[in-house]
């Protein structure tokens, strides 16, 4: 299962990453002539409305798709584990209303929060990434506050604070490295999350603007004429399912061999 | 808290609610006369006090383009959703759980391995997509079964007909949830001394397993169906869109797209209230299910 | 050796092996033991010593990692080793009855008492009113107050030991010519443990079955039991009856355990006296006397298997040191 999930993973970053290379033609190249044409030697998955090549357009999409997740689970982490280590070490009273904050936040469903959110501010790749912030970043302070509380008892803080290490140097020296683990595959299972989260927005037209290409863009565009060109969702899902898969395979198998005790249900 | 925030987020919203509602030609004067109907022209405070009470007797306002109360509209929606979670519920139990069960039967078995696999597959691939490739193989292709709609009204076999695939997209990852936790749970009550004492009564294989065994192993089912709730209805979003079914997922989709906002923010209250019942709902099921947590009641 | 045909239950050379991620483990080496008819028999021993394997080859309820290599279990003349799994269910609960150590784990928690009780008589033909009469008359046997209404209630609205009570009454529901009893008062407290004790005593007379009893509580085996197995390492290093082994006791073993009774001390002590050194690694058993590298009277001659030596009229001892009961009186050791 590892071993699928990396190869499926380095697949689809290859492609993203030598998308110019990759693809015959420009992403948002429009060509009327070529409009609805099937998957072909010239066109490996077809081409959609405009005539655009959707091969080409996967593999741009899968760049917006893993910049987004990317960029955005690192934004959450840094506000996760900052809350976490706020509501872990500092007093009791921030605590409580840290966990009232998260927990009210975890109380929407996610796509009701995705629309209630698109409302405020208009459809837009920020509004994406807010999203996903509100959505991953609950389960890294949580994950950081509880092993900030057991580290803070521990002997060897109690021994490093007796000794005068000030409150940031016992942050960083002795509660980072022991929650970091844990954190990154969280945050590892975190990515086909949040690559479902952008591909959902972008489908229901509420995530990244046309032209740029986006694998959930594709299904849009795809759903409208699905009956005359399936080729075309065809192309928009696979990108989808095949990192989602690959990643979530890798995962399982990196929680599997470094920590056997993390829950999976999220 | 969740209230607190939802009212935060219309009273930010960006550009006049009364302006969007009326369009381009609307005059100065239609303006003024929705604005005091709506209640914008109060205080903030006043307006956020309103909001609450009239929130709390059921009052959301009203919609603005037909000028029904928005309560009426979304509870008119409501059914349609919950039937469609149910048919999710139906689905990931109905596969789930003789699936975890086998899995955990046949252990170190090449099934119990690929039953493993394809449940992680099904939680990762978004229910979005699944829906998609559903109506494209199901309903397109094949023509199996109908794309679109929620069936006509009053013929019952029509209605299921247009059920099957949405709420399968709907249900399709809880079967991966459930059958992975089945199995786990399935496998530690096999573990346990009563059934070693069934044994030793020299009680059925068959008895023991179902009886004894998976009665236990499916108790935490409930508990994990409450949680899968809110998840579905987030699925069930994107499964009224693609297949096209009325629901309070589509219901507020249209309402963002039209800025149709008292709508917006009563479809998402009405849910949101939804899934914070739902989730005491599993809890109380639980307890009526469980001799142990039943007599605590 | 005692005549087959009294026993109800003989023993011979049983070997049971585990396979294992780190190598194979040998379990039980060649076990032997006699159940008498209405004789109630104990089995003492450390934890890790194999009775809980020995019950469960018994029971033909071996983990599947576990496998019988050699030897024998006849049971009413029946060799159980050779018996396929059907007729061996069927065996389990009609002739060989089991109570388990743990009382809160041994009921289903989910199923009413009532319902756990007819589901035991499963291969009954009495109509389910019989069978519920049947269950109401037992738990009287076993002094469960209200018993009527107790077939409706679920396990853990019982205490410990009326728990205790009601595995013992399913068990012998079915009157078996067996009952194992696996520390079924390990669990509870003193007094309990008492009062259950009296109650399996009473239970086995009026029944008339025959007791294979498992615990690590001298005071109850030598209260309790008519003849007892010293159980060591998964090898049988002593047995006879009660008396016999706990007034001479053959085996160093044997001899040592007794010592360590709490229950024994003269004088009032904080330090239980304890064995030196630890159970040999099963995977790597010593092919000569298990007992040896914790033995302190051990020769060269320990390195060979020692022989199982009858040193009284049915007590059996499995040392070069033993010494028929005649020779025993000049005995070497004080």
């Amino acid at each position: 299962m590892g071993a699928l999930g990396i190869a499926l993973v380095v697949l689809m970053v290859a492609g993203a990453i030598f998308a110019d290379l990759l693809s015959l033609y420009e992403p948002d190249r429009i060509s009327p002539r070529d409009r609805f044409s099937a998957p072909s030697m010239e066109h490996f998955l077809g081409t959609d409305h405009l005539g655009r090549d959707l091969f080409a357009r996967v593999l741009h999409g899968g760049r917006i798709a893993l910049s987004v997740a990317l960029s955005s689970i690192l934004i959450s982490l840094i506000i996760g584990v900052a809350l976490g280590l706020v509501a872990g070490y500092g007093p009791r009273r921030l605590d409580n209303l840290m966990l009232l904050l998260l927990d009210s936040i975890k109380s929407f469903p996610t796509v009701m929060l995705a629309l209630a959110l698109v409302t405020l501010f208009g459809p837009s790749l920020t509004v994406v990434m807010v999203v996903v912030v509100l959505v991953t970043m609950p389960g890294y302070a949580r994950i950081i506050r509880t092993q900030t509380l057991a580290l803070k008892e521990s002997e060897f803080v109690t021994a490093a604070i007796s000794l005068g290490a000030g409150t940031p140097r016992i942050l960083r020296v002795h509660i980072m490295p022991n929650v970091i683990g844990p954190l990154l595959i969280l945050a590892s299972m975190d990515i086909p999350v949040v690559i479902a989260i952008e591909a959902g927005m972008s489908f229901l037209g509420l995530g990244v603007r046309p032209p740029t290409p986006s694998w959930g863009a594709i299904l849009n565009d795809g759903y409208a004429a699905i009956r005359e060109s399936p080729w075309i969702v065809v192309a928009g899902g696979l990108p989808i399912i095949i990192t989602t898969l690959g990643f979530t395979f890798l995962g399982e198998t990196l929680r599997d061999v470094f920590d056997p005790r993390l829950d999976t249900r999220r | 808290m969740a209230m607190f925030m939802l009212f935060c987020m219309i009273y930010l919203i960006p550009g006049d609610p009364a302006a969007v509602a009326l369009g381009p030609r609307a005059t100065e004067a239609m303006r003024e006369a929705l604005h005091i109907k709506m209640g914008l022209d109060r205080p903030v405070w006043v307006q956020f006090l309103n909001f609450f009470t009239d929130a709390w007797t059921g009052d959301l306002g009203r919609e603005v383009l037909s000028d029904r109360p928005v309560l009426d509209v979304v509870m008119e929606q409501l059914p349609h959703t919950l039937i469609l979670i149910a048919g999710g519920i139906g689905w990931s139990v109905a596969l789930g759980i003789p699936l975890g069960a086998w899995a955990a039967l046949k252990r170190g078995s090449p099934a119990e391995r690929i039953i493993g696999i394809a449940s992680v597959a099904v939680i990762a691939i978004p229910s979005f997509v699944i829906a998609i490739y559903a109506l494209l193989v199901f309903a397109v292709h094949l023509r199996w079964l109908p794309a679109i709609g929620a069936g006509e009204p009053g013929d019952f076999k029509d209605q299921a007909m247009h059920l099957i695939l949405p709420s399968l997209a709907v249900g399709l990852g809880w079967v991966g949830y459930i059958a992975r936790m089945v199995r786990a749970s399935m496998l530690e009550v096999l573990e346990a001394t009563h059934i070693r004492t069934a044994r030793a009564f020299g009680l059925p294989e068959r008895m023991i397993t179902y009886r004894y065994a998976l009665t236990i192993a499916i108790l935490p089912t409930v508990t994990l169906l409450g949680v899968g709730i809110g998840h579905m209805l987030s699925s069930a979003v994107f499964a009224e869109i693609v297949f096209a079914r009325p629901g309070v997922g589509k219901l507020v989709y249209d309402a963002i797209l039209t800025r149709n906002y008292p709508l917006v923010t009563g479809g998402v209250l009405v849910t949101t209230v939804l899934f914070v019942l739902i989730n005491l709902f599993a809890d109380l099921v639980v307890g009526s299910l469980d001799p142990r947590v039943r007599s605590r009641f | 050796m005692s005549l087959p045909t009294v026993n109800l239950l003989t023993i011979r050379d049983l070997n049971v092996r585990f396979a294992t991620e780190r190598g194979e483990l040998h379990a039980l080496r060649d076990v032997g033991l006699d159940i008498g008819k209405e004789r109630i028999v104990g089995i003492v021993g450390e934890s890790g010593c194999g009775k809980s394997t020995l019950i469960n080859a018994i029971l033909g309820l071996l983990a599947n990692n576990g496998r019988i290599d050699g030897g024998r279990i006849l049971f009413n003349g029946r060799d159980l080793t050779r018996l396929d799994p059907k007729s061996m269910q069927a065996l389990r609960g009609i002739e060989i009855a089991t109570v388990f150590q743990d009382p809160m784990g041994a009921l289903n928690p989910v199923i009413s008492v009532g319902r756990q009780m007819r589901n035991i008589q499963y291969r009954s033909s009495l109509r389910n009113k019989e069978k519920d009469a049947r269950s109401v008359a037992m738990l009287q046997r076993v002094r469960i107050p209200d018993a009527k209404q107790a077939l409706h209630r679920f396990p853990h609205e019982f205490s410990g030991g009326m728990k205790q009570r009601i595995a013992i009454a399913m068990a012998l529901m079915m009157e078996p010519a067996l009952l194992i009893a696996d520390e079924p008062t390990t669990a509870l407290d003193a007094t309990l443990e008492v009062a259950t004790i009296d109650l399996l005593k009473d239970l086995q007379a009026g029944i008339g079955c025959s007791v294979l009893f498992i615990s690590h509580h001298l005071g109850v085996i030598a209260e309790l039991c008519d003849e007892v197995v010293v159980m060591y390492a998964g090898e049988v290093v002593e047995r006879g009856s009660t008396s016999q082994v706990f007034n001479h006791p053959n085996h160093p073993y044997t001899a040592r355990l007794l010592e360590c009774d709490p229950a024994r001390q003269a004088k009032r002590t904080r330090l239980l006296p304890t064995i030196p050194g630890e159970i040999p690694d099963l995977r790597h058993r010593p092919p000569g006397c298990i007992f040896a590298s914790r033995c302190a009277d051990h020769r060269s001659a320990c390195q060979a298997p020692p022989p199982e030596i009858e040193v009284d009229n049915g007590h059996f001892a499995r040392c070069i040191h033993a010494r028929h009961h005649d020779e025993n009186s000049r005995s070497r050791r004080p």
